[in-house]
């Protein structure tokens, strides 16, 4: 059995334990909740290590074929572009199971769908077949409108998981549908995703039924990714949620429709995608500049955050857009970053929340005092969130700006991300700072207490990971590389003429190295 | 002729005398067991079918090729029996609602709209799909109407009747105008001349009007009025066999007059159908949106269900067919565990309003994982058998956009149009499963107490769903060689 198959299974094996366990036995549904994804997050770790970098094909195979008819089949494996998220979904999935501790009202059903949600994402990303892929995601997602809908906070709980729903369901049947047309028109009578692109290169799909195929997944995975103007459903969605369902939903499921992106649409439809990529470096402009302005006015704390989580996408999406190996290789970076970042910053508002009751910036204020950790952490995941050096987005978001810059159509848009990146990120982050963890702590929070040691390792964990990739980026690049080098190869022809500067004219191995050369730069 | 291939019809209509009569020897408080003698008798001929021993699953055609035992007959007879055995089961648990004396007339009036079930899956001639139909039917009007002390069994009862007897004989003057113009009433030597015919106004007319009486057997729109009346007011088994079996009914003969008997005319009303399973989704999941009453419920989305199925036969193709079998497999399992459950959980309150299932995860936590895994696979939300099959429901439209020139972008307004009824969908379904376990019931309510066969029939259900979710490959190519035959 495959490693892979492991840390997804674990996950949810645990949650069919669940069922049967009575649901008085409380530390017991906690211990093995947490045993499990701790396990999950272990093997993880060690899938991450043993994995060899620029190793051709795919590591860590598995396959059982499921409904022969369709070719459809369980298959498993890794490369460069979905190891590190992998290995993020994972430690994510660790952290939030421990933060789960603020859930005090039917926990049984909590810890199940948690489970489930962990164990689906897990096995999405892992998925090398594109019924899977599909299947494992939305596996994740139901359980999300659930929890939201039960352990939501707040008096616009209702409305925020009707919303959520509505667009979340809506964006992934579009997916499911592109995902089906893909699969049809490319005739290889096969859902396996390595088979699919063998075949498509050899028989590239016809460019009309690319030009038809590519908006279904992109505004599909668009809407799963909070793409603007399709995004208004995430931050009221995270200001709701319990903090382990926005850490995960945030930090990791939300990837998915990137990850689609890169891993499906780009190889497979060369023509469509260069033609679609202005409009999508646009629109990844209203992400940056438009959110990042709405959260600059936010009052809610929660809200602010979902609101730059929102923006944060936009960085991915102009790496996404940039079409060459920096690029491609960046929005992976970030991918990765974000999901840390994200799911640390819900963690740390959630504690904050359940101290409190409230996360309202103008009735907190002062709380570095009474919470010396939290307030800390806070700080340095507000300074991540500006893309500080040292933290593991700053060496994504500065990827994806050398990415895009090589491009001369991007120019224009590179500029405004840039300026949306450095000035208005810095703005409302720094704000919120100010007005939460400085100034006069109000009298009514003079009884606060700061996390204790237990309570302390997901935050100290995510913070750590964060470092880690922040202070070793190659460990991630050396991976990435040579698999996003692929995805970009057959937009060479057509970025040649456009791009004279850019390293992408290069082959893909010098295209490789020539990367991570920048990249050092960028770590000095 | 071979009349040894009915043996199988004429062992269930025994089983249903013998039922009948067994009325006269057993004492009332035993009456249950009448029920479980007729499980048993059908499970012992499903299981000889399915072992392949006897003649059961011998091919060919009887009666001057007015019956024939294919593949996709064999194919929906083994689904009919297994629904008719469910449906006993719930039928067991809900007699006590029944007057004493006419429990057992109850039993064997299922068993025999099983057999005209049965004949329908066989039919290849129209004289047999009247007749059969007609069984099946007026079977319906008495099991509809059988809980003769409540109104509203009643008025459903003369609601189905009526609106039934109307597309009956819509049925019939279509059959007399397709036996006018061509003089051919079985469906392969009809298939041969209808070529012929194409251009002729009367006979079009008559296929329109036969389809009127099988769209009002499916629910389709605009034939599906009498769907939430009568699911409101018959006893819930009746509900159930109506929504699964009736309904199955419909389909097997669509599929037999549009892709045996006039394939050739079919190949130009895709518009037409693809109009029909849009509104039908459209309709059967806007009206379900604000029903609080839980049959109601359930008879609208069994109206929507009808308009997911018509996309495998609006996609006019070999998956569509396919994928219509799978679906009734997920859906046979699905909608009788929500029938079991209604019937079980309602059945002692006066009122079928969703409110009734508050507090369920307390009072049955059995029956409210089954409620809420049926929903859920009604919903189309994996791993259950409903994501499976909608999944192949799409394909196949997908994919007959892709083999179709000029209707493309009708094809694919289809698809969206399945979409949007998807995500309506989960909203309502959502809702029940809301009521289930997050709702208070009015009053503390005791625990359920389960009898040992509504156990396995719950466990039946649920491992159905599964099953089909996760394992698909048996049952899909089942139905993959049961088209394979049916549509050369």
């Amino acid at each position: 059995m495959s490693i892979l198959t492991q840390i997804a299974g674990w996950p949810l094996l645990a949650a069919l334990l669940l069922v049967v366990v009575p649901r008085n036995y409380r530390v017991i549904i906690r211990g093995i909740a947490i045993l499990a994804t701790l396990v999950s997050a272990v093997l993880a770790i060690k899938m991450f290590c043993q994995f060899m970098p620029g190793h051709d094909g795919y590591q860590f195979e598995q396959m059982i074929p499921w409904v022969d008819s369709l070719g459809i089949s369980y298959h498993v494996g890794v490369d460069g572009i979905n190891v590190g998220l992998i290995l993020m979904g994972a430690i994510v999935g660790f952290a939030a199971t421990l933060c789960s501790f603020e859930i005090q009202s039917r926990e049984k059903e909590f810890y199940i769908l948690l489970l489930v949600m962990i164990g689906g994402i897990l096995a999405a990303f892992a998925s090398l077949d594109l019924f899977f892929f599909y299947f494992m995601h939305e596996l994740a997602l139901v359980p999300t409108f659930i929890m939201i809908g039960i352990w939501g906070r707040g008096e616009k709980k209702n409305y925020a998981t009707f919303q959520i729903t509505v667009y979340l369901s809506i964006g992934a049947l579009i997916a499911l549908i592109g995902l089906i047309a893909l699969y049809i028109q490319v005739g290889a009578n096969t859902f396996d995703i390595p088979k699919i692109i063998e075949y498509a290169k050899a028989n590239p799909l016809s460019v009309n039924a690319q030009h038809f195929i590519f908006p279904l997944l992109l505004f599909g995975f668009g809407i799963l990714v909070s793409l603007w103007p399709f995004h208004s459903w995430a931050p009221l969605g995270y200001g709701v949620a319990p903090s382990p369902t926005s850490m995960l939903h945030a930090g990791v499921l939300k990837k998915f429709g990137l990850y689609g992106l890169i891993r499906i649409a780009l190889p497979l439809m060369p023509q469509a995608a260069h033609s679609w990529m202005n409009i999508l470096a646009w629109l990844c402009v209203g992400n940056i500049l438009y959110v990042g302005w709405v959260a600059m006015r936010q009052k809610d704390l929660n809200l602010l955050i979902g609101n730059s989580s929102v923006a944060h996408m936009g960085f991915i999406f102009l790496g996404i857009a940039s079409l060459n190996l920096i690029g491609i290789s960046g929005a992976v970076l970030i991918m990765i970053a974000h999901g840390f970042l994200a799911a640390l910053t819900f963690a740390l508002t959630g504690f904050i929340y359940r101290q409190t009751g409230t996360l309202q910036m103008s009735e907190l204020g002062g709380l570095c005092r009474r919470l010396p950790f939290i307030g800390t952490a806070l700080l340095m995941a507000a300074m991540a969130g500006c893309g500080l050096p040292g933290f593991a987005n700053f060496v994504g978001e500065a990827t994806v700006f050398f990415g895009a810059w090589s491009v001369p159509t991007l120019h224009v848009v590179t500029v405004i991300a840039l300026w949306g990146a450095l000035v208005i990120g810095g703005v409302y982050m720094t704000r919120a700072i100010r007005t939460v963890l400085h100034g006069p702590l109000p009298e009514k929070w003079n009884t606060l207490n700061d996390a204790n040691f237990w309570r302390k390792l997901p935050y100290a964990l995510l913070l750590a990971s964060l470092f880690v990739f922040g202070m070793w980026p190659r460990l991630l690049t050396e991976k990435i590389n040579p698999d996003a080098a692929k995805i970009v190869a057959s937009y060479q022809p057509m970025m040649a003429g456009s791009a004279p500067v850019s390293v992408v004219s290069k082959t893909g191995s010098t295209a490789g190295s020539a990367a991570n050369e920048q990249l050092a730069i960028v770590n000095k | 002729m071979n009349s040894s291939l009915i043996s199988l019809e004429v062992s269930v209509f025994a089983i249903g005398l013998v039922l009948m009569l067994a009325d006269f020897f057993v004492p009332a408080e035993r009456r249950r067991y009448i029920c479980y003698a007729g499980i048993a008798a059908l499970g012992f001929l499903l299981l000889i079918n399915l072992s392949g021993n006897g003649n059961c699953d011998v091919t060919g055609t009887a009666f001057n090729g007015s019956y024939i035992n294919d593949g996709l007959a064999l194919f929906f007879k083994r689904f009919f029996i297994v629904a008719a055995i469910l449906v006993l089961f719930i039928a067991a648990e809900f007699a006590d609602k029944f007057s004493a004396g006419s429990v057992a007339e109850y039993y064997s009036l299922i068993v025999f709209a099983l057999v005209g079930m049965l004949f329908a899956a066989s039919a290849n001639d129209f004289a047999m799909l009247f007749v059969s139909i007609e069984l099946i039917t007026i079977t319906f009007y008495v099991l509809v109407s059988f809980q003769r002390s409540k109104i509203a069994s009643l008025e459903a009862g003369v609601k189905y009747l009526i609106l039934g007897a109307l597309s009956s004989s819509f049925m019939i003057f279509g059959i007399a105008l397709i036996w006018g113009t061509t003089g051919e009433l079985n469906f392969t030597k009809l298939a041969a001349v209808a070529p012929q015919f194409e251009t002729s106004k009367i006979f079009l007319l008559g296929v329109l009007l036969v389809l009127v009486g099988l769209g009002f057997k499916i629910a389709a729109f605009p034939f599906q009025i009498w769907a939430p009346d009568v699911y409101q007011g018959a006893p819930t088994p009746t509900t159930a066999f109506l929504a699964v079996g009736s309904k199955a009914a419909g389909f097997v003969l669509l599929l037999r007059v549009l892709f045996t008997a006039v394939p050739t005319v079919t190949m130009h009303w895709e518009k037409l159908l693809i109009v029909i399973s849009a509104v039908t989704i459209l309709y059967g999941n806007l009206c379900a949106l604000p029903q609080r009453n839980l049959k109601r419920l359930l008879g609208y989305s069994s109206i929507s269900h009808a308009g997911y199925l018509l996309l495998g036969v609006a996609a006019l193709n070999a998956s569509g067919e396919s994928a219509i079998l799978y679906y009734l497999a997920g859906y046979l399992f699905t909608t009788l565990a929500a029938f079991l459950v209604i019937a079980l959980v309602l059945r002692h309150l006066d009122s079928d309003d969703v409110s009734g299932l508050a507090g369920l995860s307390k009072r049955s936590p059995l029956l409210a994982a089954t409620m809420t895994i049926s929903m859920v696979s009604l919903a189309g939300i994996p791993p259950m058998a409903g994501f499976f099959g909608k999944f192949l429901l799409l394909k196949s439209v997908v994919e007959a956009a892709k083999a179709t020139h000029g209707h493309e972008c009708a094809y694919y307004w289809l698809v969206g149009i399945a979409l949007v009824g998807v995500v309506i969908s989960i909203y309502y379904y959502f809702n029940v499963v809301r009521a289930i376990f997050w709702s208070k019931p009015a009053e503390e309510l005791p625990a359920i107490q389960l009898s040992a066969p509504a156990r396995v029939t719950a466990w039946a259900c649920i491992a159905g769903i599964f099953w089909l979710g996760l394992f698909p490959n048996t049952v899909l190519n089942l139905a993959q060689q049961a088209v394979a035959v049916a549509v050369q």
